[in-house]
């Protein structure tokens, strides 16, 4: 392992070459000693740039968030350089000759002259939006890397939960990005969302006033989504991305399991400059890859769609994808709605928007907490789980991406109509059903699968690898030969942890008196056994020992 | 001066003026005689009638008075059927809810006969003239016009860029990308299957040629890259995942795998 280095008095190109006089600091490192001496860095920086960081690629997607928010960060300002946040109407001058002369708003005159008549303004535009697609996708598989190797446990539930909002408050962004130009698209959007917290019951109406002040959709809403757009959400994503960070370097990163990987020890490359190298280069990778797409693919092409027009729509209104889910939602809700008295109660936009929304973010807080109250796990985690040694978990989870998937492909149920000639309706009907049904099926399938896994790896412990070899015994049978395994990788496939799953304890004491404050109850029992007796016992050392001692048919 | 004179008696002056005066008195002849329009029509509706019985009377009857499998159509004009037999969708191919666009089988004078010979049955629209469709000599402000009319009317259900939407019942609006401006006008006065009628009251000629050179301007345009078939956000979602996230994933295992193992 690469012997971490020190700090500027230790970097030869740092030391002077003068033969004769004394050798002196140079210019660097008498800067680095004057700040030093002033702020205390150095200490920081030594601590910081000895940190150990494990290798493996999953650990990099959270890095295409944080790299492709920098990205949208630096697009953003210029975009904001030209951007009037306005819906004052003006006649459109511009050079798009195919909408001259029309009324329009200042935000979508604006947007169309960043397209048309600001140099690199279209190419700006287009890195932004498909960094924005990529910011809350790598965050999203980032999030199911964490879920499913189980990274979220103690002690790290805190940077989960800081996780989870990071990632709502990313939909409210892209949600406020993706409205400010004012186009049809945006404008559809925005009445989806009008209509949305309208179906809250009671307090609908009146959230509706506050936030357009006044009914939909006046002139106020542009404005002020700009402002939560380039300031306010992006500051709150910023604070959350530096605790983040900061609790990651606090927790160490966890590693997978392997031999010379302990709970205490943390095995990979130190931060300078190994990772740094690799961490710089793949911020230029995702810049790279971002300005690709956004020179040869066209992105929301604001100029086909038109000015906003209350009174238009066109079909193939979509928002973004990272808010498809709610959109298909929607469309296949069925159609309930009650009329009590003179107020209407839009259960069919309230359910699938709202209680919908709230409920997977709901889910995703929560998790961490109810996980530990099924396995009564009180202790820390820095070794990642292999998902098939969690099978509850992992099939629980493989379900919800399958729910979130067939909500998501509802949405874009007259695109699948139409690309692949099917009934509309046809489309409808079944999701309807297959977001219930879908995620059932799922979950059997993952923990057949990831039970058959574990029985494999067993397989493989108590009798070795397959060697190819076919041997005649005496006798005339024919059997293959195994070849034992590296003391490396019996120990990988073994290491895991399998507590028992709690108990229920007595409700009354031997005296026959109730026991009081927390026991476990009999459900809680029942769950964790569900939970955590889902599993195949691994191999014990004993029975590895048994085992070896047979004769093994290893002759090549 | 001089040289014109001289030619005067040349030997070619003779054949030459003798053509001149049969070309004019040809002109002359055909202004001033009786058009024969008629009797040329005649006989369009009658190769009409005859291709009528062979293709079409079997839903629509033998006079055009419907059958329980096609409606009547005797007083639809030849607009109607230079549209439902130009696009293909005449005649149809069996009871489905909507005719799919195939290969026009007729010729274009077999589709003029047809179209003469439903025109004589009642009186009906006729066939537009290019001064009715043709969108050349527009203004810019007038395109842009155009442009407002195709998002108030028809994007929600051929979609914005005219790339078609499904409707529902497994009917679709097709796509617009090809259609030809007759076409587009034809389909506004004719209304085919679920599409609204746009008469001339709701929608003059000038409003329909603006629609039209709208549509093939926008589709003349250069745009910002691939645009995966002008279907909007789904097919961008698509590709971020696919070939973003892809790409980057990719990058993020030659990442992890490469570097200071080496050392
Ligand atoms: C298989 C039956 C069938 C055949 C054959 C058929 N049609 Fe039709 N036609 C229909 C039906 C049904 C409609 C109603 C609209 C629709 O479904 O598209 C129709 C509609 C029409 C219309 C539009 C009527 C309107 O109100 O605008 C015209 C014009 C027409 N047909 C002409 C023809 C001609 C010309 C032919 C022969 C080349 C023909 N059809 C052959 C079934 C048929
Ligand atoms: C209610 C939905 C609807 C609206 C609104 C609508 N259309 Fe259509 N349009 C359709 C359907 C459905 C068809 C296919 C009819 C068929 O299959 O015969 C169609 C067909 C067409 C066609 C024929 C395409 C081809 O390739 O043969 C044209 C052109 C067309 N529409 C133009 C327009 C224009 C222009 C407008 C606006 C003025 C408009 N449509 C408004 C539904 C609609
Ligand atoms: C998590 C971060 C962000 C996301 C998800 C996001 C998303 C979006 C989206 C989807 C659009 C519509 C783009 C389009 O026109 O096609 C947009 C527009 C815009 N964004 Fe962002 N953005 C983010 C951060 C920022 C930041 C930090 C700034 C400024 C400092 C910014 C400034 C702008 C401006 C001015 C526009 C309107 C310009 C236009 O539409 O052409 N964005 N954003």
């Amino acid at each position: 392992m690469a012997k971490p280095a020190g700090l500027a008095d230790s970097a030869p190109v740092l030391e002077t070459t003068r033969p004769d006089a004394e050798p002196t600091p140079g210019r660097l490192a008498e800067v680095g000693n004057w700040v030093d001496e002033r702020t205390g860095l150095g200490k920081v920086a030594k601590g910081g740039l000895r940190k150990i960081f494990p290798d493996h690629w999953s650990f990099l997607l959270g890095e295409i968030a944080l790299y492709s928010f920098i990205i949208l960060l630096l697009t953003g300002i210029f975009l904001s350089l030209w951007f009037k946040p306005s819906m004052g109407e003006v006649e459109y001058a511009g050079s798009y000759q195919l909408l001259k002369g029309l009324p329009m708003s200042e935000a979508y005159a604006s947007t169309l002259a960043i397209s048309f008549d600001v140099r690199g303004g279209l190419l700006v535009r287009q890195v932004h939006h498909w960094a924005a697609m990529l910011f809350v996708a790598s965050a999203t598989i980032h999030m199911l890397r964490v879920f499913f190797t189980g990274a979220f446990r103690k002690p790290r539930e805190l940077n989960w939960l800081l996780g989870v909002g990071m990632f709502s408050i990313a939909l409210i962004e892209g949600f406020a990005g993706y409205s400010l130009p004012d186009d049809l698209l945006s404008g559809t959007g925005l009445r989806f969302v009008d209509g949305l917290v309208r179906s809250i019951p009671i307090v609908g109406t009146w959230l509706e006033f506050l936030v357009f002040g006044g009914e939909f959709p006046g002139t106020l809403i542009i404005p002020r989504l700009f402002i939560a757009h380039v300031l306010l959400v992006p500051g709150l994503i910023l604070g959350l991305v530096g605790a983040h960070m900061a609790l990651i370097v606090y927790h160490k990163h966890t590693q997978f399991p392997g031999p010379g990987r302990k709970e205490t020890n943390v095995v990979g490359y130190p931060l300078f400059p190994v990772y740094m190298a690799k961490a710089g280069g793949f911020f230029f990778i995702v810049a790279g890859v971002t300005t690709l797409m956004g020179a040869t693919m066209q992105i929301n092409p604001v100029w086909n769609f038109g000015p906003y027009n209350p009174s238009q729509v066109t079909a193939g209104s979509q928002p973004d994808w990272y808010m498809g889910w709610v959109e298909g939602a929607v469309r296949i809700m069925a159609p309930i709605e009650w009329h009590l008295g003179s107020t209407t109660w839009s259960w069919n936009v309230f359910l699938p928007a709202v209680v919908l929304m709230g409920l997977l973010f709901t889910v995703l807080g929560a998790w961490p907490f109810v996980e530990s109250w099924l396995t009564g796990d009180k202790a820390e985690h820095h070794l990642l789980d292999r998902p098939r040694n969690a099978p509850i978990r992992t099939s629980l989870g493989v379900a919800g991406m399958t729910c979130y998937a067939l909500f998501w492909l509802a949405g874009g149920n007259d695109i699948l109509a139409t690309q692949f000639h099917v009934s509309l309706n046809d489309v409808t009907y079944f999701m309807r059903v297959a977001v219930f049904v879908g995620p059932v099926i799922a979950f059997f399938i993952t923990r057949r699968v990831c039970l058959a896994l574990q029985h494999a790896d067993n397989e493989r412990v108590l009798h070795g690898s397959e060697s190819g070899v076919i041997v005649r015994a005496p006798g005339g049978g024919y059997s293959e030969a195994h070849e034992p395994l590296t003391e490396d990788e019996l120990f990988t496939l073994t290491q895991h942890e399998q507590l028992a799953p709690l108990e229920a304890t007595p409700a009354t004491d031997g005296h026959g008196i109730p026991v009081a404050g927390a026991g476990v109850s009999k459900r809680r029992a029942r769950l964790s056994g569900w939970f955590m007796g889902t599993t195949v016992v691994k191999v014990s050392a004993d029975e590895l020992h048994d085992h070896h001692d047979e004769p093994v048919p290893a002759e090549k | 001066m001089r040289s014109l004179t001289s030619r005067r008696r040349h030997k070619a002056v003779r054949p030459l003026l003798m053509l001149l005066a049969l070309l004019v008195t040809g002109t002359l002849y055909s202004l001033a005689a009786p058009p024969q329009q008629s009797s040329a029509d005649t006989s369009l509706v009658a190769t009409g009638k005859g291709l009528f019985t062979q293709s079409c009377a079997s839903c629509h009857g033998l006079g055009g008075e419907g059958t329980s499998a096609g409606p009547a159509i005797t007083d639809v004009g030849a607009l109607a059927v230079d549209f439902e037999v130009s696009t293909g969708r005449m005649p149809k191919a069996g009871p489905a809810i909507q005719s799919a666009p195939k290969v026009n089988l007729f010729t274009q004078t077999e589709t003029d006969a047809l179209a003469a010979y439903v025109a004589s049955l009642a009186t009906g629209p006729a066939v537009p003239t290019k001064a009715q469709y043709d969108p050349a000599g527009l203004t810019e402000e007038q395109l842009a016009r155009g442009g407002e009319l195709f998002r108030t009317n028809c994007s929600a259900c051929h979609n914005y860029q005219g790339s078609g939407g499904a409707l529902p019942n497994g009917a679709v609006a097709p796509s617009l990308l090809d259609a030809s401006a007759k076409h587009i006008y034809e389909a506004m006065r004719v209304g085919p299957n679920q599409m609204p009628i746009f008469n001339e009251s709701t929608m003059p000629d000038t409003d329909v040629r603006s629609i039209a050179g709208y549509l093939q301007e926008l589709h003349a345009q250069p745009a910002g890259g691939l645009t995966f078939g002008g279907v909007g956000p789904v097919a961008e979602g698509f590709f971020a995942w696919v070939i973003g996230i892809g790409a980057l994933t990719l990058f993020a295992v030659w990442i992890a795998a490469r570097g200071a193992r080496a050392r």
